[in-house]
C-alpha cells in the first residue's frame, strides 16, 4: 500500500486574515484511484487544491510526490506541473478560438520554433487513445463542452501527470456527458494516474470514487473507503453532526396553517441561476428551504423575489396572477427578503442606522415621496427598540455594528415595509447564539401574527425549531417536502442525502 | 446638547476645507490687508458695482462651483468622474449660438427658447456618457474620454464660424451685471442652482437612492432601487449645470470660442470636489463640500496672480498647494491625526468615523 501511494499531504495550515482557511489538514492520495474531496462550501476544498497547485503558499505543513526527492515544494502553478500534478477547473481555462492541437501543446513547447505537424500528430494519438471524440485541427469552440473538458484532460494526461485534479468538472455538463466523463476518468485510473474528485453531486462520488476525504471548516473531518461511508453518513460528516445525536430528536408539533389563505404560489418558476419548481406558502405559515450549501435553495428564493434574472414561472400573490421580474415588483406585492450575504447585499457600509432601516420602505413610498425627518427617527426609534438594536445612536454608520446587530438592522428594514411574505435567507448566520434565539422567535412571533416565513439556516435545528414544513434540496432540485412526523433531523439529513432507506 | 454635537460634526467633515480656506484668507490679510477691500466703481456700461479681489474671486468660480455640484452628484452614483465637462459645454454653447443666430435678434423669449435648447442637447450627450457607464459598465473616465476628446470638434461642426460675436445688453446683464445691482450675475446664477438642487434634495429621494446606489449597488437593487436610472439622472443633472455654466462663460465675453469655452475646468471640478472631502469612489456626498472646494481653488488662482506670478507658473504653485490639501484629508493623515487626538484626550475619545474597513 505504502508504495502505491503517489502523494502525500501531512499538517498544511493556510492562514487568511481572520480565518483559518486550513487547519493541519492531511491528505493521502494512491496511484490509480479516485479520491472524493467532500465538504460544503468554505470547507476547505478549494484552498486545499489551491496549495497543491501552488496557487496559494502553504503556511505550514509538507508535501510528498513520488517520484521526488524529499519534500515537494511547489510555489507556482509551473511547479506543480513540473513535478506531475496538473489541474482541470470547473470553468474551462482553454483558448476556444485555437485547435485542439494547439490548445494541448501551448505553452509546453520549448524552444522557438515550434514543430506543428508533430504536435498535431502527437495530439491524434493522445486522442485516440484516450476515446475523445476531436479532431486535432478542429477549432476547439466548435466542440461540446465536455468534449473541451476532456481536451483539458487529454493536455494534463500527455504532461505525464501523476495527480490529476478535476475541480468541479461535471456541474455544466448533462447526463450523456458526465458519463462519458467517468469513462475516461476510470481509463486514466487503470493506467495508475490518481485522480483528486471535487463535486457537490453526491451521487457521481458514489458512482466512481475508491475513497473519500472529509472536510468541515478547513479541519479534517476523516479519509474513508467507499463502501465504508453511506450517503447518510457522508452528510452527517459533512455537516459535522453525527447520527446517534439525532436518533432522539422530537419533531415539533405540527402548526396548523392548512386552512388558511394561500399569499404566495408560483408555478414552474426559474432564473438564470435556479431551475423551475414549483412552491407555494400560506398566511402565518412558516416553511424553509434545506440542503447543503450550494444546492440551489439561496437561489430559489431569490428567483420568488426577483433577485436574480427570472426566466419563466406562473406567479400568483393572494389569487392574482402578478409578474415579479424585479426586487421592486415583490416589494409591490408584499414580499420582503433578507439575503444571505449581509455584507455584500444587505446593509449600505457608509449610511447610517436610521437610513438603513427606513430604505426599503422609503423607495416602495417613491421617488417623489421622501418621508420626513421625524417620520424617520420615530420608525427608527421604534425599531432599534423593538429588536433590541444595541447602537451608539441612529447616526451610527451600520458598518461599525456588530454582525448581529447589523442584521438586526437589515431585519428591522424589513418589519417596517409591512411585508405579506418575508424570506429570510440565511438570518442566524455569523451572529452570537443570543441573537440567534431572538431572531427565530421574532420568527415564530411574526408567524402568529398572520405573516408568512421562508426560513433558511445551515443548522436543521434552527429550521426544525420554527418551520412547519420544509423543502428539501439536492443538486439544485429539490428532492422532498417534509412536514409533521417527518420533521426529525435524521429524516430531514437522509432526505439531503439521497439513497434508499 | 444634541442638536449642538450634530452640527458639529457636520461641521468636522467639512474641516479640511475649511481650514484651507482659512489660511489662505489669513495668509492674503497678512500679505496685504487691502486685499479684501471692496469698493463701489463705475463700470463700462455706467453701472455701480462693486468692485475688490473678494468679489471678482466668488464671481469668476461661478461656472466651476456649478459644474462642481453636478460632479459630485455623478461621482456619488458612480463611482467616477465625468471628464467631458468642458467639451460637452462647448456643445451646449454652440447650440445656444444656433438657436439664437436662427432667431436673428437676442431677445429675453429667444433666450429663453436657446438655453432651454442648449440645455436638453447637453442632457442627451451627457446621457450618452451615462449610458456607457450605467448599461455598459465602462469606467467613467474612459466613457467620457470619448467626448471630451471630440466634444469640441462637434461644437464646431454645430457651428462652424470660429469666434461668434453675440454683443446683446440681456447676455452682459448675466455675465456682468444687472443694471441697478451691483453684486455680478454669475453669483445668483449659483445661489440658484445651489437652490434649486436643494428642492430637488428635499422633495425627492435622490441623496438617499444616490448615496445607496454609491455605496452598494447589489443591496441598493436588492431594496428595489434601479442603479442604472439613478446613474443616468446624476450625468442628466450635470448636464443641466453644465449648460447654465456655458451660458455664463458665453455671456461673459459676449463671444463662444470653442476652443477656450469652459477650458480645463474637468480637472478644476474634480478637485474641488476631492478638496470638499469627497470620496471620489463613490457613496457619501456633501454638496457645500465640492462648493467650497470651488471657492478654495478660485482664491488660490487669485491670490497667486495678485502676487504676480506668472500665468505660466501659477499651475505648478497651485498643484503644490493641492497636494498639501489633499493629503491632509486623505484617510492615512486623518487616521494619524485621530490616533493623535485619542491619545491627548486620554483615550476617552473614539476616533470619530473611523469604521471597519
Amino acid at each position: 500500500m505504502q508504495n502505491d501511494v503517489v502523494l502525500k499531504m501531512r499538517g498544511i495550515t493556510k492562514q487568511f486574515p481572520g480565518t483559518l482557511a486550513l487547519d493541519e489538514v492531511d491528505f493521502t492520495l494512491n496511484k490509480g484511484e479516485i479520491h472524493a474531496l467532500m465538504g460544503e462550501n468554505g470547507a476547505g476544498k478549494s484552498t486545499l487544491i489551491k496549495v497543491l497547485t501552488g496557487v496559494y503558499e502553504k503556511d505550514g505543513g509538507s508535501i510528498w510526490v513520488e517520484g521526488g526527492e524529499g519534500e515537494a515544494h511547489i510555489h507556482s502553478p509551473q511547479d506543480a506541473q513540473n513535478i506531475g500534478i496538473s489541474t482541470v477547473y470547473q470553468e474551462i481555462t482553454l483558448c476556444p478560438n485555437l485547435t485542439v492541437a494547439e490548445n494541448m501543446f501551448i505553452g509546453r513547447t520549448s524552444g522557438q520554433v515550434v514543430n506543428w505537424k508533430e504536435c498535431e500528430k502527437r495530439a491524434g494519438e493522445i486522442l485516440s487513445n484516450l476515446g475523445i471524440p476531436a479532431r486535432p485541427r478542429q477549432q476547439l469552440g466548435t466542440c461540446s463542452l465536455a468534449v473541451q473538458q476532456m481536451v483539458a484532460i487529454g493536455r494534463a494526461v500527455d504532461m505525464q501527470c501523476k495527480v490529476l485534479i478535476l475541480d468541479e468538472p461535471t456541474s455544466s455538463l448533462d447526463d450523456k456527458e458526465v458519463e462519458s466523463l467517468f469513462k475516461l476518468m476510470r481509463d486514466l485510473k487503470s493506467r495508475g494516474v490518481g485522480i483528486i474528485f471535487v463535486t457537490h453531486f453526491l451521487e457521481q462520488v458514489y458512482e466512481v470514487c475508491d475513497r473519500i476525504t472529509v472536510l468541515r471548516n478547513g479541519q479534517l473531518v476523516g479519509e474513508y473507503p467507499i463502501e465504508e461511508l453511506p450517503q447518510v453518513e457522508l452528510v452527517a460528516k459533512m455537516m459535522g453532526k453525527s447520527l446517534d445525536d439525532l436518533a432522539d430528536f422530537e419533531a415539533v408539533g405540527e402548526k396548523s396553517t392548512g386552512a388558511k389563505e394561500v399569499v404566495y404560489e408560483a408555478n414552474g418558476l426559474s432564473s438564470t441561476d435556479c431551475r423551475p419548481y414549483d412552491f407555494s406558502i400560506r398566511r402565518g405559515e412558516v416553511n424553509g428551504f434545506t440542503g447543503l450549501l450550494g444546492s440551489g435553495r439561496s437561489e430559489s428564493v431569490r428567483a420568488i423575489f426577483g433577485a436574480d434574472r427570472v426566466t419563466g414561472g406562473k406567479v400568483r400573490v393572494k389569487g392574482k396572477d402578478v409578474k415579479i421580474t424585479n426586487p421592486h415588483e415583490a416589494m409591490k406585492n408584499g414580499i420582503g427578503y433578507l439575503p444571505e450575504d449581509r455584507k455584500r447585499d444587505g446593509i449600505i457600509a457608509d449610511l447610517s442606522v436610521r437610513e438603513n432601516i427606513i430604505l426599503a420602505l422609503q423607495v416602495m413610498k417613491g421617488f417623489f415621496h421622501p418621508m420626513s425627518k421625524a417620520q424617520m427617527k420615530q420608525f427608527a426609534d421604534e425599531y432599534i427598540k423593538a429588536l433590541q438594536i444595541k447602537t451608539a445612536s441612529q447616526d451610527t454608520p451600520i458598518k461599525s455594528l456588530s454582525g448581529g446587530n447589523q442584521q438586526k438592522v437589515i431585519l428591522a428594514r424589513w418589519l417596517l415595509t409591512h411585508p405579506d411574505y418575508l424570506i429570510l435567507d440565511e438570518p442566524t448566520r455569523g451572529i452570537d447564539v443570543g441573537t440567534k434565539l431572538e431572531i427565530q422567535k421574532l420568527v415564530l412571533k411574526l408567524a402568529e401574527e398572520n405573516m408568512s416565513v421562508t426560513f433558511i439556516s445551515s443548522e436543521i435545528e434552527e429550521m426544525l425549531r420554527t418551520c412547519s414544513r420544509l423543502i428539501v434540496m439536492r443538486d439544485r432540485k429539490i428532492v422532498g417536502e417534509l412536514t409533521g412526523e417527518q420533521l426529525t433531523q435524521g429524516y430531514v439529513m437522509k432526505t439531503i442525502a439521497g439513497g434508499e432507506q | 446638547m444634541k442638536r449642538k454635537s450634530k452640527a458639529l460634526s457636520s461641521l468636522a467633515e467639512l474641516l479640511i476645507p475649511l481650514i484651507a480656506l482659512g489660511i489662505l484668507i489669513l495668509f492674503n490679510l497678512f500679505r496685504d490687508p487691502s486685499f479684501f477691500g471692496i469698493r463701489v466703481a463705475v463700470n463700462n456700461a455706467g453701472n455701480r458695482v462693486l468692485t475688490g479681489n473678494l468679489i471678482s474671486i466668488i464671481d469668476s468660480a461661478s461656472e466651476l462651483a456649478i459644474i462642481a455640484m453636478g460632479m459630485t452628484m455623478v461621482t456619488a452614483a458612480c463611482g467616477g468622474q465625468d471628464i467631458s465637462v468642458g467639451a460637452v459645454g462647448a456643445i451646449s454653447g454652440a447650440v445656444l449660438v444656433k438657436i439664437l443666430q436662427a432667431f436673428g435678434a437676442i431677445t429675453g423669449p429667444s433666450l429663453i427658447v436657446a438655453f432651454i435648447g442648449a440645455c436638453l442637447a447637453t442632457i442627451l450627450f451627457k446621457l450618452f456618457n451615462g449610458t456607457l457607464v450605467a448599461v455598459f459598465r465602462i469606467q467613467p473616465m474612459i466613457a467620457t474620454l470619448i467626448l471630451f476628446s471630440c466634444g469640441r470638434s462637434i461644437a464646431y461642426w454645430i457651428n462652424g464660424d470660429a469666434t461668434p460675436q453675440l454683443a446683446s445688453p440681456i447676455l452682459s446683464s448675466i455675465g456682468m451685471t444687472i443694471p441697478g445691482i451691483p453684486v455680478p450675475t454669475p453669483i445668483f446664477c449659483v445661489i440658484l442652482v445651489g437652490v434649486l438642487l436643494a428642492l430637488v434634495f428635499r422633495f425627492t429621494n435622490i441623496s438617499l437612492y444616490t448615496q445607496s446606489v454609491g455605496i452598494n449597488q447589489g443591496a441598493a437593487r436588492l431594496n428595489g432601487i434601479n442603479p442604472v436610472a439613478i446613474k443616468l439622472l446624476s450625468f442628466a443633472l450635470l448636464g443641466v449645470c453644465v449648460s447654465v455654466a456655458s451660458l455664463i462663460g458665453i455671456s461673459r465675453l459676449g463671444q463662444l470660442n470653442h476652443k477656450t469655452l469652459l477650458v480645463d475646468i474637468e480637472m478644476d471640478a474634480i478637485l474641488a470636489v476631492a478638496i470638499g472631502g469627497n470620496n471620489l469612489g463613490g457613496g457619501k456626498f456633501k454638496l457645500s463640500g465640492s462648493i467650497l472646494g470651488a471657492y478654495i481653488i478660485q482664491m488660490l488662482t487669485t491670490t497667486l496672480y495678485a502676487m504676480k506670478v506668472s500665468p505660466v507658473n501659477v499651475k505648478a504653485y497651485k498643484a503644490i498647494v493641492i497636494i498639501v490639501i489633499v493629503v491632509a484629508g486623505s484617510p492615512v493623515v486623518k487616521e494619524k491625526i485621530g490616533a493623535l487626538m485619542k491619545r491627548r484626550s486620554g483615550g476617552f475619545h473614539t476616533a470619530a468615523g473611523k469604521g471597519v474597513r
